[in-house]
């Protein structure tokens, strides 16, 4: 049987715990934190190399952001991705998921044949989980969300398990698109052997230009977007009462808040 | 079709609606006061028609009932080609889903179809003055609030459970219902073989949450907790590294990668408050934090704070609750 041709989709990320918000005008600092692999994306990229490991077949990452997202690329060739693909361009910039899923899709025709797209089930900074069903509607193929088991995967089919609260298990014909949860494996970590063999590793590079045989660069980006971010607001250290009990009394306080409250209900 | 509407889709699962569908309703009713529309509904499955009536009861003028077998499973593909007919034929002028994880798995496909713009996951919506709809929604893990236009039609939106007031339903109200059978139903390449396993709790709908963290030293330590919550009529919740101990299943994980939760008191026990934890509890009514160090993140997001070892704290205010009860002082539900 010959291999796989899957197809992971990355995003690079803020690390969401050193990000800093200023309160006052709402503006997010993504400079101040160092970027990363959106962690869901590195479990795509985990059940992906499994698959190829146990099948065969090829995996190829491919990323929509500025140019620094080559670094979340090279990790993924550290971790055992074959090829590596950055779409950058001014004119891919600022784009809403469903611009975002236009780029992606077109690059992923331009790739040719696949079976098999992994995405994460949502991203850390833009929180959508968008993208990945877009994707998979714009290509005309089937797509299982949530998904936090593969039980089997042949050459035209795969069967998922998609955590939908309850737990339901689906069969879909390939190629298909499947959105994962952390739960579906542990992502591997690269040796320092690998990272410094990716560090050399070319990345290609494409632009708004590359994709023209696919999609108008009118439909990408800011321009191609429709929906806009037109405020964003820091949610302060909120309403909360903020009382803090330290000694003997505080069984007591706690009883009487609860007492009261539960009482109510 | 006459005038213009706002659209809510009712989401069923095994032939009943999702209470999620009833919330979006009202929401739907103030916003078409505003903007001068009517509220629709449509909702799909098999042996579901006689169910329409209820959304016509929470507000609903006019319901759409696709009732056919071929829409018995939730098939994400055979769904999304028949709401999109749906919406071309109908064409509303805002659609609203459900952000459950079925919503937010079927909107974005639907959204594609129609080349229109999604927003995902919000809390609330707002009419602006000049009469555009406003999308309030979460994002960067929680930490931010975006407001959110959509320049094209329908404006679409997944809308989170329980944020937006439960309408009484008015057994009076009176409305259309249309029965239909879909003229096409592209079901390509998906199968539903069947349901695996039943979630052991809803946190979602929880009112009263007792939640540990890695405060806890081991995986039966977690009977403190139960037995507090039992007291309480509550249920048990945890952050995430308890799951991935393999303590407790995953149902049970509060935050980010697991349930979004609102009780009307959420009490976290040895848990630091991180923003993973934070998104998915932050909207709680009264928030009460047990934490042996008094500078956790935790204390600045709680409205009453307890700086005490859990395992001392938990067990005395289990045996002072317990007292009170035996008294007959307060009324403890589900006690
Ligand atoms: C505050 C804020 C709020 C926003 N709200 C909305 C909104 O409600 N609706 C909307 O349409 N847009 C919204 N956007 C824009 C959106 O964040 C971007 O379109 C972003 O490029 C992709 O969306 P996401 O981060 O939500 O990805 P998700 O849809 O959450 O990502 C799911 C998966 O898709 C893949 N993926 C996503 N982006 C990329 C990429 N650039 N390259 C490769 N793979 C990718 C990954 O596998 C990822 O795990 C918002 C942006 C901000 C800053
Ligand atoms: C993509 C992603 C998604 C995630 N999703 C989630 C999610 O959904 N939910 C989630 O919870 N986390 C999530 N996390 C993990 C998150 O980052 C934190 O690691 C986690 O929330 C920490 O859990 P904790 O507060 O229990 O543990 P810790 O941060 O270790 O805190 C333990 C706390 O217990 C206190 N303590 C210790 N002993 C005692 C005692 N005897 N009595 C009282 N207090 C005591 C300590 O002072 C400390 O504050 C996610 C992370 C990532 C990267």
């Amino acid at each position: 049987m010959e291999g796989f041709r899957i197809v992971v989709l990355i995003k690079q990320v803020p690390d969401i715990e050193k990000v800093r918000f200023d309160v006052e005008t709402g503006r997010v600092d993504r400079s101040s934190a160092p970027a990363e692999t959106n962690p869901f994306d590195l479990n795509a990229l985990e059940a992906a190399l499994q698959i190829k490991e146990r099948c065969g077949g090829t995996v190829t990452v491919i990323s929509m952001g500025p140019r620094q997202a080559e670094s979340s690329l090279k990790d993924a060739i550290a971790r055992g991705a074959d090829r590596a693909i950055l779409l950058t361009d001014p004119r891919l910039a600022g784009a809403d998921t469903i611009a975002t899923a236009r780029a992606l899709a077109a690059a992923i025709k331009k790739l040719g044949g696949f079976d098999l797209i992994l995405c994460g089930e949502k991203t850390v900074d833009g929180d959508t989980g968008q993208v990945g069903p877009e994707v998979a509607e714009l290509l005309g193929i089937p797509h299982a969300a949530y998904v936090c088991e593969l039980r089997e995967i042949s050459r035209d089919r795969v069967v998922v398990v998609s955590d939908m609260g309850d737990k339901y298990l689906y069969e879909l014909e390939l190629p298909a698109l499947l959105t994962v949860t952390r739960e579906l494996n542990t992502p591997r970590l690269p040796t320092l052997k690998d990272l410094l063999r990716a560090k050399r590793a070319g990345i290609e590079v494409w632009t708004a230009d590359d994709l023209s045989e696919h999609v108008p660069a009118n439909m990408l980006g800011y321009q191609g977007s429709r929906t806009r971010v037109v405020k964003v607001v820091i949610p302060s250290a909120e309403h909360r009462k903020g009382i803090i009990y330290r000694g003997e009394d505080a069984v007591e306080k706690i009883a009487e808040i609860l007492l009261s409250e539960v009482a109510a209900i | 079709m006459s005038g213009k509407g706002i659209l809510v889709y009712a989401e069923t699962r095994e032939s009943e609606i999702h209470p999620i569908s009833f919330e979006l309703l009202g929401k739907a009713r103030e916003i078409a006061e505003k903007l001068g529309l009517e509220v629709w509904s449509v909702i799909l499955g098999s042996g579901i028609s006689d169910k329409a009536s209820q959304l016509i009861h929470y507000g609903a003028d006019r319901v759409y009932a696709y009732d056919d077998e071929r829409l018995r499973d939730l098939n994400v593909v055979a769904y999304k080609s028949v709401l999109v007919d749906f919406v071309k034929e109908t064409k509303p002028e805002i659609f609203l889903i459900g952000a459950t994880p079925w919503g937010r798995s079927l909107a974005p496909r639907i959204a594609a179809a129609l080349d229109t713009g999604l927003t995902a996951d919000c809390i609330d919506l707002q009419v602006s003055e000049d009469g555009k709809l406003i999308q309030i929604r979460p994002a960067f893990t929680g930490n931010i609030l975006a407001h959110i236009e959509t320049t094209s039609k329908p404006i679409m939106t997944t809308i989170r459970y329980r944020v937006m007031k439960m309408p009484e339903p008015d057994p009076s109200r009176r409305g259309e219902v249309i029965v239909r059978r879909p003229e096409r139903v592209e079901a390509d390449g998906v199968k539903f073989l069947g349901k695996v396993s039943e979630r052991g709790v809803n946190l979602a709908d929880a009112e009263i949450i007792v939640a540990g963290g890695k405060g806890l030293k081991k995986k039966e330590d977690l009977r403190i907790l139960e037995e507090l919550a039992g007291l309480l009529g509550g249920v048990v919740g945890v952050s995430r590294p308890l799951v991935e101990e393999g303590w407790i299943s995953k149902d049970h994980q509060v935050g980010f990668s697991g349930n979004t939760v609102k009780p009307r008191i959420y009490i976290a026990c040895g848990i630091s408050g991180s923003p993973q934890h934070l998104a998915g509890m932050r909207d709680s009514g009264i928030i009460i934090a047990v934490n042996t160090d008094p500078s956790a993140p935790i204390f600045r997001h709680a409205d009453y704070g307890v700086v005490a070892d859990l395992y001392e704290f938990i067990p005395r205010l289990i045996s002072f609750l317990k007292e009170v009860k035996g008294h007959g002082k307060g009324v403890v539900k589900g006690a």
